[in-house]
């Protein structure tokens, strides 16, 4: 048996018209942190709907752990925890009676659901909100409640769908270093629109768009196809800016140079490598051998964002493009 | 069982956290009381008996019960937690029936705070108390037929409101279907057989025969089949949900 934990293959799902997911395939091995990537509107939340069990794909199949989401769907679910986007919990209740009642259902009796309960609210500083109702709760707090009741039972597969969203960056930090603290023993999904956090927290990313998938990697090879890969940018004080032109432009490898005027003087240059190269060597020899006031100098593994803007269609420009279509043909009959 | 005694429990508790549990027996327990000594004149009748308080329970129930069971999934839609609820190991069966459960009991609880008529009626003369328990008995599974019809109908849709509406209207139905207001409708044109099986579905009819003292076999199996027809369709639409 592989030691795939989360096997997806050929999934579909479409609403009416809409096909929202368009064949997704791939596996998540113990150990891994997958981060799922992509715009919204592209197939994330559907996607991790169908693997924890609460759509039914049109097509495909989902197995975690072994069991078949569709044909035994409640060993799979007691396999899994799953944080629903926004982590709905039901808001009469306290965090205290909401995990009991979690772990109720999960056949925790006793003392065994005691010691759940309590080790799930230590993991997650719940400890001072016990017993206020939820619905009373902070933001911060009540996705910490939904973390809990996700890992209250220890599970091998973990689905969370955007667990930071609208936490502070304390809290943030926290529940990331939470993600990776358990990430040894467990296969976890999350999505997330927040960059920083795929490199964070992910050893793979996966971006979507339009319900497939358009990359599949670590956040280092992601990052890797930008053009910022192994840039180099130097900050440069007015009086060597313009002699520090002529010669970065002549590094050898250099593709491009951008410039940027920064305050009191300073210029930003940019250079670019050709077929990706590393630059950092030749720039520190050249720059060694002047005597210019350099201020800042960055080496770039690449950029996550650009490489997402790069392989995704963000859902606002077809409609900024019907949009204006609109205009003219309303122009036209105006005319008219 | 584990997964529906803990949704059970969870459900009956959530309706004491709110004010529901709380303005819902106050209102029953007032309104069975006027229709009791009011509009049924249990003091003017000078029968040791209930008739008076039991004739008017199902159209106490008719505007009653919808509004127990308006929440039951309308809420879990409306709030997100019908993911959650799904997304656990509970078989969608358990959930459907640990829910219709908690608020049945909820519902018997409200009636049994009825005692002290019965024990009025103790104290005033010498009552067949086996027509009450039988009357008690009846009350309780007319008002499981209203609460499994409701459960359904408020699984179609994220809004309580609607839900309650929609459930008095075909509550109401089911009520009065033994009634010359619905059989007009039918006599004249519809075979005999079918104006027998739309009378035969009355809460009324079979209700009135159970009041009467008399606990028959038919009247049983007809409302543990309506109660699990309802929590059949009931099952059947939460599971349509999943298929989005």
């Amino acid at each position: 048996m592989s030691n795939s934990m989360i096997e997806i293959a050929g999934l579909v799902k479409k609403f009416d018209t809409i096909t929202a997911v368009a064949g997704i395939s791939f596996s998540v091995k113990k150990g891994e942190v997958l981060g799922f990537l992509g715009p919204n509107g592209a197939g994330k939340s559907t996607t991790m709907k169908m693997i924890a069990g609460y759509l039914l794909p049109t097509a495909g199949s989902i197995t975690l752990c072994g069991y078949d989401v569709l044909r035994n769907p409640i060993a799979a679910q007691s396999q899994t925890g799953y944080l629903p986007e926004g982590a709905p919990a039901y808001g009469d209740m306290t965090p205290r009676q909401f995990l009991n009642f979690i772990a109720q259902v999960r056949g925790y009796d006793g003392k065994r659901r005691q010691s759940a309960i309590s080790s799930a609210v230590a993991r997650t500083q719940l400890e001072q909100v016990l017993d206020q109702p939820i619905e009373t709760l902070s933001k911060g707090f009540k996705r910490r409640v939904g973390f809990a009741q996700a890992i209250l039972h220890d599970p091998p597969v973990l689905i969370m769908d955007e667990p930071t969203d609208g936490l502070d960056p304390n809290q943030k930090f926290a529940v990331r270093r939470l993600i990776s603290n358990m990430a040894e023993d467990k296969a976890i999904i999350i999505s997330t629109h927040i960059l920083e956090e795929v490199d964070a927290v992910c050893t793979r990313a996966i971006i979507i768009d339009r319900g497939k998938i358009v990359a599949d990697g670590t956040p280092q090879d992601l990052a890797a196809r930008s053009r910022y890969h192994n840039s180099v940018t130097v900050h440069i004080g007015p009086d060597h800016a313009a002699a520090a032109r002529a010669k970065l432009k002549k590094v050898e490898g250099v593709k491009e140079v951008h410039e940027k005027p920064l305050s009191q003087g300073v210029m930003s240059f940019t250079l670019f490598p050709r077929d990706g190269k590393r630059l950092i060597n030749k720039v520190t020899e050249l720059l060694g051998g002047e005597h210019w006031d350099v201020s800042s100098l960055i080496a770039e593994g690449g950029r996550l964002d650009e490489v997402f803007r790069d392989c995704t269609t963000s859902d606002a420009k077809p409609a900024a493009i019907d949009r204006s279509a609109g205009k003219q043909a309303s122009k036209k009959a105006r005319a008219k | 069982m584990r997964e529906m005694k803990a949704v059970f429990q969870r459900e009956f508790q959530g309706y004491f956290v709110t004010p529901l549990a709380y303005v819902f027996i106050v209102v029953f327990l007032f309104s069975t009381g006027i229709f009791t000594f009011y509009v049924g004149g249990f003091f003017e009748l000078g029968r040791a008996e209930l008739q008076a308080f039991f004739v008017f329970h199902p159209w106490l129930y008719l505007f009653l019960i919808p509004a127990i069971a308006m929440r039951l999934w309308a809420e879990e839609r409306k709030t997100g937690t019908l993911e959650l609820l799904l997304t656990l190991p509970i078989p969608i069966w358990a959930a459907v029936v640990g829910k219709y459960l908690a608020a049945w009991a909820f519902a018997g609880m409200a009636l049994a705070l009825t005692f002290p008529i019965w024990l009025t009626v103790n104290v005033l003369g010498n009552p067949d108390n086996g027509v009450i328990v039988a009357s008690y008995v009846g009350s309780l599974l007319m008002a499981g037929g209203y609460l499994a019809i409701g459960s359904a109908i408020s699984a179609t849709t994220s809004n309580q409101v609607v839900a309650f509406v929609v459930s008095v209207v075909v509550c109401f139905l089911f009520m009065v279907s033994g009634l010359p207001l619905v059989l007009d409708f039918f006599s004249g044109w519809a075979p005999q057989f079918l104006i027998d099986t739309i009378a035969s579905l009355s809460f009324l009819t079979h209700f009135d025969a159970v009041r009467k003292g008399v606990i028959d076999m038919r009247d049983l199996v007809f409302f543990a089949a309506l109660i699990s027809f309802w929590l059949f369709v009931n099952i059947v639409l939460v599971d349509a949900r999943r298929a989005g």
